[in-house]
């Protein structure tokens, strides 16, 4: 046994993936999943193309906002998914016009707030929950914020679950409507396409200017040693807390994209396991690189979806074999490639 | 008493426990404004604790530091700067995964959270990030990854960093511990040159021939207390010095 893991570690140090040069690497890894994309897509069709790119859109927002958090900060949060569901739930809750009253499940105030007037409310609310939260978890560092970050994911689904005069528990909230301006509803799948992909430009353009600035240099100075960049005069909590925040309210967005996409919204969008397919699509595009974390969430929707039409797969083990997928995908990567497809830093 | 502008340093009765161990013990001090201090003690006697606990990198357990006549009974690491302090660790602490360049860069951008946000790169940042790397003899590697340097040249890429920040007082440990003789000699140049500009260096060494060469002044520690200080000659000719630590 210790030859073999001898044998994977030498492998791992000296295999031809980590001795590639850097840029090889990044224009075969972006030639590879543009090409598999384009290739999916003509395969499938307009309809079917339409709907992938907005999962894309979705996953994208979240995994460029994770990777502010996790690949330029340094700190290993799977606890991500909590404010993806913050902003869900607040959408369905403000903007569902579903009349709970006359069915006998579990009813809740629904205030049937237009579109646009909720998201702001579900932005800022991703927003105070991570200040609430942020101010606790900045004492942590390293496996004890992997811990109370994953606590944190749980506590999120525990009242998703279970806060049922809020959120209907594992009923779920439905009629969730899409955005309208004026009367033009973005109902078609299309026009919310276009909406959704506007959000993912806007939050990787936000994450641009954040990771190019003086604070972006400041957090890649946290992730390697917070003690030493104190010395220089940075307070280290305060910076950590605001990219805490400002990621947050990204998956806030997230979130109530999300929501007022499906329509209908329920626990099971929020647990454990996607958060840990959020981590795995961040270290499959590379950390501190938005460009990765695109890439990543690319080839996480092409290969969660592409994997419904293996002829030898029958549809009821789709599911599980994804996850084996991206569990030993996530394997691979760390024995031989851990700073991710188009990576800067290794974990 | 002693005279506090002819001090930058002052401690009274400074204390640092690590359970039953008093690394610094009701330590009382003075260091000159002018000139290099150089602070030595046999392993364990508290040099880097010391040290620590003046940049705020570790939290006093007792007494007070007293900077530029400002008393303090909890030093920040975050307020160094502002007390015009600066240093190195023991074992250099670079920022491992970005740039030579990078590393200077770091220290030189605005320290306030929402400013910090709109500041791009300026061209002034970029001058002192060159002329400190020239100065340390580090031009020719300023692309390369911190991690990937070699010993020595950390070494010089973490006293560039600190010599960015052109803070008053200069808090270097072990800046010469590792090093081949070239490189020995780069870094006494350097700290040479900070004094005749009017830099205060403080400076842990266990390396006697700089110890007698270099400092102006001299603190001697044994087990978190002060033996003796003085002028350096002075004090590595005193009885007591030479017999329990020097081994001559």
């Amino acid at each position: 046994m210790s030859h073999l893991a001898q044998a994977i570690r030498e492998l791992g140090d000296s295999g031809p993936l980590r001795r590639m040069p850097r840029a090889n690497l990044e224009r075969i890894a972006t030639v590879l999943v543009l090409g598999w994309a384009v290739g999916f897509m003509l395969w499938q069709g307009a309809g079917f193309t339409i709907t992938l790119t907005t999962i894309f859109a979705i996953w994208a927002i979240l995994a460029v906002s994770l990777n502010l958090v996790v690949g330029f900060t340094g700190l290993l949060s799977v606890g991500h998914i909590g404010f993806f569901g913050i902003g869900a739930y607040t959408m369905a809750i403000l903007a569902s016009d579903a009349s709970y009253d006359r069915l006998r499940t579990e009813s809740i105030p629904t205030p049937d707030w237009p579109f646009f007037a909720a998201l702001p409310v579900c932005i800022a609310i991703a927003g105070l929950v991570a200040l609430g939260v942020g101010v606790v978890f900045n004492r942590f560092r390293d496996d004890i914020f992997v811990l109370v970050s994953f606590g944190f994911a749980i506590i999120a689904f525990s009242f998703f679950l279970n806060l049922r005069e809020l959120t209907r528990g594992a009923f779920g909230i439905h009629e969730i409507p899409r955005p309208a301006f004026g009367s033009w509803v973005l109902d078609g799948e299309i026009e919310f396409l276009i909406f959704a992909l506007i959000c993912l430009a806007l939050v990787v353009l936000i994450c641009w200017l954040i990771v190019t600035s003086s604070f972006g240099r400041v957090l890649t100075a946290i992730r390697e040693d917070e003690e030493a960049i104190a010395v220089f005069g940075y307070r280290v909590t305060h910076f950590k807390l605001a990219v805490w925040v400002l990621s947050a309210m990204m998956a806030g967005l997230a979130g109530a994209l999300l929501a007022s996409w499906t329509s209908f919204i329920d626990p099971n969008s929020f647990i454990l396991l996607e958060s840990m397919l959020l981590i795995a699509i961040v270290i499959l595009g590379g950390l501190a690189t938005i460009w990765g974390s695109l890439l990543g969430a690319m080839a996480f929707v092409l290969l969660e979806e592409g994997m419904r039409f293996l002829p030898f797969l029958p549809p009821e083990f789709v599911g599980q074999a994804r996850q084996v997928v991206l569990g030993v995908l996530l394997v691979l990567l760390m024995l031989f490639r851990p700073q991710g497809l188009v990576g800067r830093y290794k974990l | 008493m002693t005279d506090s502008s002819a001090t930058v340093i002052h401690t009274i009765d400074l204390s640092k426990h690590f359970g039953a161990v008093r690394a610094v013990d009701e330590l009382t001090v003075a260091i000159p404004k002018t000139g290099i201090t150089s602070i030595v003690g046999p392993n364990g006697s508290g040099k880097s604790t010391f040290v620590n606990l003046l940049s705020g990198t570790l939290p006093l357990d007792g007494g007070i530091v007293i900077i530029d006549g400002v008393g303090l009974r909890v030093v920040r690491a975050h307020e160094s700067p502002q007390h015009g302090i600066t240093r190195t660790f023991q074992e250099v602490r670079l920022f491992e995964q970005i740039s030579a360049w990078d590393n200077i860069m770091v220290v030189l951008t605005e320290r306030r959270l929402v400013p910090s946000l709109f500041e791009r790169v300026k061209p002034a940042h970029r001058e002192t990030a060159e002329r400190v790397l020239r100065e340390v003899g580090m031009w020719e590697k300023r692309d390369a990854m911190a991690g990937e340097l070699s010993y020595g040249q950390r070494k010089l890429l973490e006293i560039g960093r600190a010599m960015a920040m052109d803070a008053q007082t200069y808090l270097f440990d072990e800046p010469f511990a590792g090093l081949f003789p070239q490189m020995l000699e780069r870094v006494k140049e350097i700290v040479i040159r900070m004094r005749d500009q009017g830099h205060t260096l403080i400076f842990i060494s266990h390396n006697m021939d700089i110890v007698r060469e270099l400092p102006d002044h001299l603190i001697v520690l044994d087990s978190g207390k002060l033996l003796t200080e003085g002028e350096v000659h002075d004090v590595l000719s005193r009885e007591e010095v030479i017999e329990a630590y020097l081994g001559e």
